[in-house]
């Protein structure tokens, strides 16, 4: 019985390591794009992996296009949206969470609608929107849009946490002498930090990632994030792709990190709290 | 934290000021930039527009009579459709053994997630551009293992033909679905109590058995919704085909998302565009009813 359950750990075990090699190997792959030297790049048949390994090229790629400011504009839209969210959200989420009013259903109707909304469903009214509010090219727009479709899952995950703490720790606090908003932060806050940490985690996740807007809305290298920087690329003569992955490879990494501290909390906010 | 059913308990003493001050805020947020780019997509979608964008007025229906004459629609609608059903169908065929499989438990496992977590994590965008890189027809990666495993004799153009592309691109978009829609099935299997699964297996019952009679039925709920906001997903993906073949050859490979986006940014037709996306819009609101009514949101949301 015992070496029958040991061999089925095995395979199964086995099985795994096999299916998690088979998604790294685009990544992995990447990565050995991105450190090719430039000659070995256009090789027939390609070499799976570089004779010559270039770990310069992560620096190269920055002199051979302006990636420094095309991560900066990346930093600064991310972390403004995710700001934006946290203002916005928060307040939003506790409500809900703790009390019943009047048009609360389709308050909580209108936040499901706008989650299942992706900015490409309305990028011609969003584009003519910009156009007609003189924001094309600025981080403003690219920053609210970044808020505004991200905010659904913000106050999901929020109010998921809010409403699974007791409100009498908070009547209690308010016996003591706590105004209300002396309870959300010295309490209610407190608790809820995994949620509010994943709300914003992924904000910040979904907007550095966030393509078709950024497309649309920023021609110039000034206001261009990571994603349609690295596409730039593309428009070029004969792309090089070694530097453009060691590009992709600086965007992707700090993301991966970000996205596996929060992936605990991920299904039940984007089911919008339908499965536990 | 497991209960995210959002039920307020109501006895609790309010604020002051109402609802207002705490959602006001959303609301806005949600107003400006969802609800005035919707209303201006629509309003787009019966007016003439310039190819500068300058407003010419009102043509009723025009716009949506002349998007339907447009020869290459009919195809573009089905493509779009058999789009978006094989990834949806082939993502739930993958992710349900790839959930029971992250459900075992073996040394390694945390590291196996991480992987798997990889295409969801990392943008569509730089997955697509990947598979893209790998797909070319010198220098791809696929041609050489194919090369080397002796089942092809020479490299082969895979986004130049548009069916092969198209079929390339299904399994991009798979890849990029899989993870999200294992881990939603994982959390369904993980509210499944061992104890059934046993008593089921006490009582004779193979493993296989057990999985389709007792196991699948109770995840049946999870995966409808998986499938659903995968669907939605799929239906608004965008990068996959724009950074792989932009829609091409010509418009062979477009589906709904890439030809509005080419009408209204390659061809200057923001009205035909418009009428498009509008017609998009309806789509996803009707899946959007089909979201509420196999999660059973509005039971959990409203008592």
């Amino acid at each position: 019985m015992k070496t029958k359950s040991f061999i089925k750990t095995t395979i199964v075990a086995l099985t795994a390591y096999a299916v998690a090699f088979a998604f790294a190997v685009p990544y992995l792959h990447m990565l050995t794009t991105a450190t090719k030297p430039d000659d070995e790049l256009f090789m027939m048949p390609s070499l799976y992996l570089p004779t010559d390994w270039q770990w310069n090229n992560f620096v190269e790629t920055f002199d051979n296009a302006p990636i420094a400011t095309y991560l900066k504009n990346s930093v600064i839209i991310a972390l403004a949206a995710t700001f934006i969210v946290l203002l916005v959200a928060l307040p939003a989420a506790y409500y809900v969470a703790r009390f019943r009013f009047k048009g609360r259903v389709i308050f909580l109707l209108l936040v499901l609608v706008t989650q299942m909304l992706s900015p490409v469903a309305l990028v011609v009214g969003i584009y003519r929107e910009v156009v007609s509010l003189g924001l094309v090219n600025t981080y403003l727009s690219l920053i609210l849009v970044n808020a505004a479709f991200n905010l659904a899952f913000a106050i999901w995950i929020m109010a998921g946490f809010f409403s699974s703490i007791p409100s009498e720790i908070e009547d209690a606090a308010f016996i003591d002498g706590c105004t209300r908003f002396m309870a959300l932060r010295k309490i209610t806050i407190p608790l809820a930090l995994p949620g509010i940490a994943t709300a914003l985690i992924f904000t910040f996740i979904a907007a550095w990632n966030e393509f078709v807007i950024a497309l649309t809305l920023s021609s110039t290298v000034d206001t261009r994030p990571l994603t349609v920087g690295i596409n730039t690329f593309i428009g070029q003569y004969q792309v090089q792709w070694n530097y453009l992955f060691a590009a992709a490879v600086i965007s992707i990494i700090p993301v991966v990190i970000l996205f596996g501290s929060i992936q605990k909390w991920l299904v039940s906010g984007l089911t919008a709290g339908s499965i536990k | 934290m497991s209960n995210l059913k959002i039920r307020p308990d109501g006895k609790f003493r309010k604020p002051p000021l109402g609802p207002l001050p705490w959602i006001a805020p959303a609301l806005i947020l949600i107003f400006t930039w969802v609800g005035w780019p919707a209303f201006e997509m629509v309003r787009t979608s019966f007016r003439e527009v310039s190819r500068s964008g300058l407003i010419l007025g009102y043509v009723g229906f025009q716009n949506y009579v002349e998007l339907l004459a447009r020869p290459e629609l009919p195809s573009i609608f089905i493509r779009t459709a058999f789009w978006v059903l094989s990834i949806v169908f082939f993502t739930a065929v993958i992710s349900l053994p790839l959930a029971s499989l992250l459900n075992q438990k073996f040394p390694g496992l945390t590291v196996v997630r991480w992987f798997i977590i990889l295409p969801w994590a990392a943008s569509v965008f730089s997955t697509a551009l990947t598979f893209r890189w790998m797909l070319n027809a010198f220098y791809g990666f696929f041609n050489t293992v194919l090369i080397d495993l002796k089942i092809l004799q020479e490299p082969i153009d895979w986004l130049g033909y548009p069916n092969v592309a198209m079929a390339w691109m299904v399994a991009v978009a798979v890849f990029v679905s899989l993870p999200f829609t294992s881990f939603v099935l994982l959390a369904g299997l993980q509210t499944i109590p061992n104890e059934i699964r046993e008593a089921a297996q006490v009582d004779g019952s193979s493993s296989w058995r057990t999985y389709w009679k007792i196991v699948f039925p109770l995840l049946r709920p999870a995966l409808l919704v998986a499938l659903v906001i995968n669907l939605i997903n799929v239906f608004n993906n965008f990068p996959v085909i724009w950074v792989m073949t932009q829609g091409g050859p010509g418009n062979s490979t477009d589906v709904t998302t890439t030809f509005m986006y080419k009408l209204a940014f390659r061809l200057q037709e923001m009205g035909q565009s418009a009428a498009l996306a509008t017609f998009n819009f309806i789509i996803i609101f009707m899946f959007i009813l089909l979201f509420l009514r196999v999660s059973g949101w509005r039971q959990q949301n409203e008592n």
